[in-house]
């Protein structure tokens, strides 16, 4: 029995609603939540992110980049005509430490050296005091290229191309398998073969990357910088510049919106300032992309392309499912095994099904290297089942919401990789619950009545079920030993010191928020240190919806051990007002202890996960999510609009309900813009061609509504109070949700985003000319 | 060249090239940096600022055109605006980067729509791209600006 508490507000007839269900009946969930500690600084605008930073005597910098698909470089000419002896060059050659961006492999080079993989990399950096002497340089420096002959753009040709970028041009390939898929073919009653496409889609955070770096009096290297990950990058930083650790120093600045696209790529950054900071004698350098470079050269989601059959019986029970997905990873490895790993395990959807078979493939090409990008390889690969269950569902004369209903994991099943699910299942939940607050059946109804009249547009309600995990997956926790200090002040204030990272989706409230709660104290008691790598430990990069999870848990059990040091050394009591805790940290400060302690990650029990076969558990806890879209396409201009979106989650507990409201609501919206507007064009050396807003069109007011969020509090996942990642999730149901609601009212099949207008033009008319 | 402006309520003179964005003359002369760069090509709203009482992408307002205006950026707001309580009551901001662009379109909206409709905030707003939020908290903020209730 779960109670439920309605938030949000009727205004104008419009309704934000937010319905959350706890799991412990009677919670108090209506207490005025407390404020982000960044609030503030953002409405007034005197946060400062890096462009903001006053500096002196700045060296502003600028990065020439090679201009064919993969090749030779020849020769670097610079006109004599020019007066070099002004400007900061750095080449190759000037590289201290080893040339590769410290990643998963030591394959891209911070600087072409001879031999590239793509156009736009990186040959040679410019610093000068004046930015317009910079455009003048460039125009005088002739770089010689020979090209590559065949370059390649597509995943399938790649894989059949003759001369390959690294052998076989596969990065990683991995097989999931259970059960016999062959053998269920040869019985199947049902099924359907399909081809899906996702693109490219740009994260398009609206902060340019840029960083700044400083060689100080004092030896230090200081970096500043918009970044998601300080201590990736205080690693390459480390091999590229041959500096040890103690004299590399890398600062966190405000950041606005990551998303993942600032996971990897400010390591690459902060390694070509430094290397410009090394000669500069001391000044500061400045190296800001504008919005153009920006969208040309940093990691963006992977494009895919996915072959899926999918067979039932008669009565709608899943048969088989068997995918073949490749994503392409571009001309560097970078992060893609991670994203193609996390692809294949969220593949199977939260289906039960007995035999399964999921090869993915990591494909090298010669576009620029593919990144993270909220979602990590699942939104491709959910994409594909969910859109393919509609079709199955549709050729087995089923309503799509009993089709999965049939086949949602329930508690006691076992799991696509072979892990028996406990208590922690909530498919069903979220499923149902999805469907009563969309009005789901209504709302069906009236459409079919509506697309029967002579109306202007035709309308249909679409779902996608899904779920998601949260943090590394399986051991992946356990490498990266997070570890998290809790340090108080003889004043009473407490510190928290970790790496992650706040970047707009939260942390820093979520993080002080849980600390407060555990110490009983104010928030404003709390504060999170500045990320800088010389004072914070590595609690971890701040990716895949961990940090409110792992490290939230992280923070709330130094808060704990903080307790009990007070108690036990300090002589605090065991109820004590918010004075009393400032005088026992004042006692032990006078008497020289130490008010330091520090927390680091164990992993649960029973947390098994073979990463070669993809068997056991892959992640702690999964969050589990139903989004239904409501969509009306006009007849005549194949517009799509979003009529109305619903998002239901089970999140295990929501530790802060309006930010993950927030959260989801944002992430929403990218599924929007991916599933209709956004669409990455190539030019002809396989660099985005549309580099501007007025050609990439990402969702705006005009396109958005109010969007309903339902938070389900039932399971109990890794995190404080049972909480789980939220933000990964709503970037994994849009697309399908959307393009199953089109594929309803048009009666068409869709294999394919973004579902623009000129796409639903020519599938109609390929329909007629096929009748 | 030589431009008398009036900025934030300050008589200035500014000194600079005739084709110098007001963008650069804000953050760059004036120290004025709560005004952001997020395109640099009057798409993304991120620069806006009032000139006479209309909100205007500064990224792209050469300062030669500015003789004698008005303009008014995030740090003259009005400390009483009823924007900044309900912005922060209703979780609008959060990587922040779009926010003062934001406040400024939303300040010229109610200005013009004291009590607006959904409709008229969507399309009032429509200059304005944020990555973080979806929008809805944004909605919500500026019709509670509007109705003068704040839930927090
Ligand atoms: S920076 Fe001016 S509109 Fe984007
Ligand atoms: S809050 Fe990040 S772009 Fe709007």
């Amino acid at each position: 029995m779960c109670e439920y508490f309605v938030s949000g507000f009727d205004v104008f007839k419009v309704r934000f609603i937010m319905e959350i269900y706890k799991r412990d009946v009677g919670a108090v969930v209506d207490k005025a939540q407390p404020k982000r500690v960044d609030g503030l600084s953002k409405i007034l605008g005197t946060a400062v992110y890096v462009d903001d930073i006053e500096l002196n005597d700045v060296i502003y910098a600028t990065t020439l980049r090679t201009a064919s698909a993969g090749g030779v470089v020849e020769e670097i000419f610079f006109d004599p005509a020019l007066d070099w002896s002004e400007f900061i060059i750095v080449t190759a050659k000037d590289i201290p430490g080893l040339n590769a961006v410290k990643l998963l492999e030591n394959d891209q080079p911070v600087l072409v050296d001879r031999v590239f993989r793509h156009a736009g990399e990186a040959l040679v950096l410019l610093g000068h005091s004046e930015p317009d002497m910079l455009k003048k340089a460039l125009s005088h420096i002739r770089v010689h290229e020979v090209p590559l002959a065949h370059p390649v753009f597509d995943i399938d040709e790649a894989l059949s191309a003759e001369n390959k970028i690294i052998p076989g041009n596969v990065y990683s390939d991995y097989l999931l398998e259970k059960g016999d898929v062959d053998k269920s073919f040869d019985e199947i009653e049902c099924f359907i073969d399909a081809r899906f496409i996702t693109p490219s889609q740009e994260q398009l955070y609206i902060e340019p990357q840029g960083m700044i770096a400083i060689l100080q009096n004092d030896g230090v290297l200081r970096i500043d910088g918009s970044m998601q990950c300080p201590y990736y990058v205080l690693d390459a930083l480390e091999q590229c510049t041959g500096l040890s650790k103690d004299l590399l120093r890398v600062v966190q600045t405000t950041t606005g919106g990551a998303f993942g696209g600032k996971e990897d790529y400010p390591s690459v950054i902060a390694c070509h300032a430094a290397l410009l900071a090394i000669k500069a004698g001391g000044k500061p350098v400045k190296l800001v992309y504008e919005r153009g470079e920006d969208m040309r050269v940093t990691p963006k989601r992977h494009p895919s392309r996915t072959m899926l059959r999918l067979g039932a019986n008669r009565a709608g029970e899943l048969q088989f499912i068997d995918m073949d997905f490749a994503i392409d990873g571009g001309a560097y490895r970078t992060l893609s095994p991670v994203v193609l790993s996390r692809g294949v395990i969220h593949a199977p959807g939260p289906y039960f099904c007995k035999n399964i078979r999921v090869r993915g493939r990591a494909i090298a090409t010669n576009h620029p290297p593919f990144g993270a990008f909220r979602g990590f390889g699942a939104p491709q690969s959910i994409f594909a089942l969910e859109v393919a269950m509609d079709q199955l569902a549709a050729k087995l004369a089923m309503d799509p919401a009993e089709f999965r209903r049939k086949n949602l994991l329930r508690s006691g099943d076992v799991s696509p990789t072979g892990d028996i699910l406990q208590n922690d299942c909530f498919a069903q939940d979220a499923l149902e619950e999805a469907l009563r607050v969309s009005q789901y059946y209504e709302r069906q109804a009236e459409f079919k009545h509506w697309n029967k009249q002579n109306n202007g547009t035709v309308r249909g309600i679409g779902l996608a079920t899904f779920a998601h995990g949260a943090g590394f997956t399986g051991n992946g926790e356990l490498y990266l030993a997070s570890r998290v200090l809790l340090q108080a002040h003889g004043n009473g204030q407490v510190e928290i010191l970790c790496s992650n990272t706040e970047m707009g989706q939260g942390a820093a409230t979520t993080l002080v928020q849980i600390a407060a709660d555990a110490l009983q104290l104010p928030m404003d008691k709390i504060h999170l240190a500045q990320t800088d790598t010389t004072r914070v430990p590595n609690s971890g990069p701040t990716v895949a919806s961990r940090t409110c999870m792992v490290v939230g848990e992280l923070v709330e059990r130094a808060a704990n051990l903080l307790l009990q040091k007070l108690m036990t050394e300090g002589g605090l009591s065991k109820l004590y007002s918010v004075d009393e805790f400032a005088d026992a940290c004042l006692r032990m400060q006078e008497s020289k202890k130490d008010l330091l302690v520090s927390a680091s990650y164990q992993p649960p029990a029973q947390m098994l996960w073979d990463e070669n076969k993809f068997t056991g558990r892959a992640y702690s806890s999964f969050a589990w999510a139903a989004y239904i879209a409501e969509v009306e396409i006009d007849k005549l201009t194949y517009e799509t609009r979003i009529l109305n979106f619903t998002a239901v989650q089970e999140i295990g507990h929501a530790v802060h309900p309006q930010i993950v409201q927030g959260q989801i609501e944002g992430g929403v919206v990218q599924g929007i813009g991916y599933a209709l507007y956004e669409n990455v064009l190539w030019n002809d050396v396989g660099v985005m061609a549309n580099d501007r807003l007025t050609n990439y069109i990402i969702p705006t007011t005009a396109d958005i509504g109010p969007i309903q969020v339902v938070l389900m509090e039932k399971g109990l996942g890794a995190g404080p109070k049972g909480a789980k990642g939220v933000g990964e999730l709503p970037m994994d149901g849009p697309a399908p949700a959307i393009v199953n609601a089109i594929q309803q009212a048009l009666k068409m099949n869709i294999d394919q985003i973004p579902v623009m207008p000129e796409l639903l033009m020519k599938l109609a008319c390929s329909e007629r000319v096929s009748q | 060249m030589k431009v008398s402006m009036q900025i934030n309520g300050q008589k200035m003179q500014v000194q600079a090239k005739p084709d110098s964005r007001l963008l650069d003359v804000l953050r760059d002369e004036l120290g004025l940096k709560g005004t952001k760069e997020g395109c640099g090509e009057g798409e993304c709203g991120a620069c806006a600022v009032l000139v006479n009482g209309q909100v205007l992408n500064s990224c792209l307002l050469p300062l030669g055109q500015m003789d004698n205006a008005d303009i008014v950026t995030i740090e003259g707001l009005p400390s009483d605006s009823p924007l900044v309580a309900s912005f922060h009551a209703c979780f609008a901001a959060q990587c922040g980067i779009c926010t003062p662009g934001m406040m400024m379109a939303a300040t010229a909206l109610l200005s013009e729509y004291p009590q607006p409709t959904l409709e008229e905030i969507r399309e009032g707003l429509s200059g304005n791209l944020c990555r973080c939020t979806g929008y809805g908290r944004i909605y919500e903020a500026v019709l509670q600006a509007a109705t003068g209730v704040t839930h927090g």
